[in-house]
């Protein structure tokens, strides 16, 4: 009764798999970038779109020549790649020198990815060393903010709050929006909402780290607003100012250097909140998102080793 | 309504609308009917034929003297034309009686309805699970009476009966529940008296509200009977989930299911049972789905133990398309078989012919560490850690990461965005586990 018999395939269960594969998980990522690869073409215009381009082909090319010379293969090599450059592009001033853009690329991609052994290996988030490596070799060049409005040099809204020196705070309005100094990913609040909304809505995060992260930073800026006087606006521009949104809704949250389990993942959120509040107020820069994250990337094994689940029937025997 | 449930699991598209509404038809009964000496867990039966005999139908033709089995008997009346080593659902190649059928459905002397059910004793009813050949019917084939054999010290105070059908397209228990209700309470009824229980459980998917619904007017009047609605997720019909869904009760590893006072049983092997006590026919037929993709017109049918899967996808129009898999069973956990030359089977809930997977890719990919089969898995292990210790041969490591709690129900299989073939590094893991004790 099989007319092809020939062609018939004899394998183990199951024979049904989910249609989501790495694939497109990583397209999923890239849909939930746009709002705010948009926003930032928007607000930066050209500076931003040569940064951005900048950082993606050549964590492209440098994604190729590491598969080949280290005799890899990735079926996901363009899009990972594509989204490691994206990604770090966003974590970048709009005027940051382009030749400075490419090196922090390359490091990204070879040291923090491939030297670690390739997709599915690396300890810390790529993008983000990228980010630490350029911050730590050229610090004026990764704090010089413009105004996207009248092109002119500004402190950001976090160094602002930070120095308390005499600028004016942009408005909740605009911060939600985007339309102040940062880098060029992070300014629009609401961009990166749609994007994380979507993430979650396709089940490609767990709302845990994003969760307990946001919920962190503002629990612990709603009592330093409280003790200092401010009101609840105190709290909210935390969230939505810096690189807060971006790194707990796209980095914080990456399958590869995240806990697996899920008490971990909770662990993990409230870590790197406290310690980007710590960093905000306490610490050197105005900004610790990207230093938050890879610190608690450094913990991710130990936090998976301690919280593994209770086996199913691991249990007080009833007899 | 909260429905109860078990911790983990996936959402699976059930498929189930391509035959759960089509009242179960009966199958044709094929001119020669192949009856495999196994169809159960535990010792093959030797047969009680040769090529030559004249067989009735419900005749014994086949059993052990090992506890754990059951015997065999005739689907059809006839002549045995000889014992052939045939491919067996299963996944193996076992020795079949071949019967010639005279289509005179003569009847064994030995099929005789009890005279007075209400009167067995609980050492009677068991007998008669024995010699009706009666095995779980949802697929593991495990023999009843071994369940329904008293142990000492242990007492059962719920029986529940399985009516999940969790794997998608399978419609056949969902049917038999419309179409046999009272048969099945009946067969429940013997089953608690058979060890003094007292309280029966008819576990439901909340997919089927209408067999729920008969099952309810069915149990109505019997207040230690109850129907339970569980939520729709894959695998519900799992033993050790379902019992945790009915009960709240966790089943400690290693441990069986009477050590929390439970058996559970397919709602077929219930009717089964009823069958067998009023009417004193054996296990000879069965409800089996046929459907899928490949198939042109899905059906359930009630079919003679022993007939050639290639009757049935004939009855349902033949084949649709191209087809990749021949699955004996649910696509879930199912075996695919090497050609539809082979007999139904005390264990054969369905037939699914499956096209080739578009999405599928042909390579493994590196984990992600996405997690999905960590939150898919209903024994709540780390399936990706336990393939990365398969893959370096770490059987130590996985046993005491507790791989051998593993139902194998794939649930991170389908889950794993990467491709990774886990559920067979896990397999590989306790089979090196299981040989080393042996040795």
């Amino acid at each position: 009764m099989i007319p092809q018999k020939d062609l018939i395939v004899v394998t183990s269960a199951p024979h049904l798999h989910s249609p989501d594969n790495v694939p497109t998980a990583m397209r999923d990522v890239l849909i939930a970038l746009t709002p705010a690869l948009l926003a930032a073409l928007y607000f930066f215009r050209l500076p931003a779109l040569l940064v951005i381009l900048v950082c993606v082909i050549s964590a492209y090319a440098a994604e190729i020549v590491c598969l080949k010379i280290m005799k890899r293969e990735s079926p996901t090599r363009e899009s990972s790649a594509i989204i490691t450059g994206l990604l770090l592009a966003f974590c970048l001033p709009p005027s940051l020198p382009l030749w400075m853009a490419v090196l922090g690329t390359l490091f990204a991609i070879v040291v923090a990815k491939h030297l670690f052994g390739g997709l599915g290996q690396n300890i810390f988030n790529p993008a983000l060393i990228g980010r630490a490596f350029l911050l730590a070799s050229f610090p004026v060049a990764m704090t010089n903010w413009t105004n996207p409005l009248d092109g002119l040099t500004t402190a950001s809204p976090l160094g602002i709050m930070k120095e308390a020196g005499g600028e004016v705070l942009p408005p909740l309005g605009e911060i939600f929006l985007g339309s102040v100094s940062g880098s060029i990913g992070e300014t629009s609040a609401l961009a990166l909402l749609l994007g994380g909304a979507y993430l979650l809505y396709r089940r490609q995060i767990d709302w845990r780290i994003p969760g307990t992260f946001l919920g962190t930073v503002f629990l612990l800026t709603a009592v330093i607003g409280g003790i200092k006087g401010e009101g609840l606006w105190y709290p909210v521009y935390h969230l939505c100012a810096g690189g807060l949104l971006l790194g707990a809704f796209f980095m914080a949250t990456d399958w590869v250097t995240s806990p697996v389990t899920k008490l971990g993942r909770i662990l993990f959120g409230i870590g790197c909140g406290l310690l980007v509040v710590l960093i905000r107020t306490k610490g050197g820069y105005p900004e610790g998102v990207a230093y938050s994250i890879l610190l608690m990337n450094v913990v991710t094994p130990l936090l998976d080793r301690y919280t593994k689940a209770r086996v199913f029937g691991r249990v007080k025997s009833h007899a | 309504m909260k429905r109860a449930t078990f911790k983990g699991g996936i959402h699976l598209d059930g498929h189930k609308e391509l035959t759960s509404n089509l009242p179960t038809v009966v199958a044709p009964v094929p001119d020669r009917v192949y009856i495999p000496l196994s169809q159960h867990i535990g010792a093959p039966c030797v047969p009680l034929v040769v090529a030559g005999d004249e067989v009735k139908k419900g005749q014994k033709i086949g059993m052990a003297k090992a506890f754990v089995s059951a015997p065999i008997h005739a689907s059809v009346s006839g002549k045995v034309i000889g014992i052939e080593v045939m491919e067996h659902p299963g996944g193996s190649f076992v020795p079949c009686i071949i019967i010639e059928n005279d289509h005179q459905e003569t009847w064994a002397e030995t099929v005789q309805p009890a005279a007075d059910p209400a009167a067995l004793t609980p050492e009677e009813l068991c007998a008669i699970l024995l010699e009706a050949g009666i095995v779980g019917q949802g697929g593991a084939t495990f023999p009843t009476h071994v369940k329904y054999a008293p142990v000492e010290g242990k007492k059962i105070d719920t029986v529940i009966l399985n009516g999940v059908e969790c794997e998608p397209y399978l419609t056949a228990d969902h049917r038999l529940m419309l179409e046999r209700a009272e048969r099945i309470v009946a067969g429940l009824g013997y089953m608690l008296r058979s060890i003094s229980c007292t309280q029966g459980v008819i576990a439901i998917e909340e997919n089927k509200m209408d067999a729920v619904a008969v099952m309810k007017k069915a149990v109505a009047g019997q207040p230690n009977l109850r129907v339970v609605v569980l939520k729709d997720k894959y695998p519900q019909g799992s033993e050790k989930q379902l019992i945790y869904a009915c009960t709240g009760k966790e089943l400690p590893v290693g441990e069986l299911p009477l050590s929390v006072g439970v058996i559970v049983n397919n709602v077929g092997t219930a009717a089964a049972f009823a069958d067998a006590v009023e009417l004193g026919i054996p296990l000879i037929e069965r409800y089996v789905t046929v459907s899928g993709p490949g198939i042109c017109h899905p059906a359930n049918y009630l079919v003679r133990i022993g007939t050639l899967f290639s009757e049935l996808i004939k009855a349902s129009g033949g084949c649709c398309g191209e087809v990749e898999k021949i699955i004996a069973g649910g696509p879930m956990m199912g075996n695919t078989v090497f050609s539809d030359e082979l007999p139904v089977v005390k264990g054969t809930s369905g037939i699914v012919l499956l096209h080739k997977e578009p999405h599928r890719a042909q390579k493994e990919y590196p984990c992600v560490r996405c997690a999905k089969c960590i939150d898919a898995c209903p024994a709540f292990l780390e399936p990706t850690s336990l393939a990365r210790l398969a893959k370096r041969s770490a059987w130590e490591e996985a046993e005491k990461s507790d791989v051998m709690s593993c139902i194998e129900c794939s649930s991170c299989v389908y889950a794993c965005p990467a491709q990774i073939p886990l559920i067979q590094y896990i397999r590989r893991a306790k089979q090196a586990i299981l040989a080393a004790k042996a040795r």
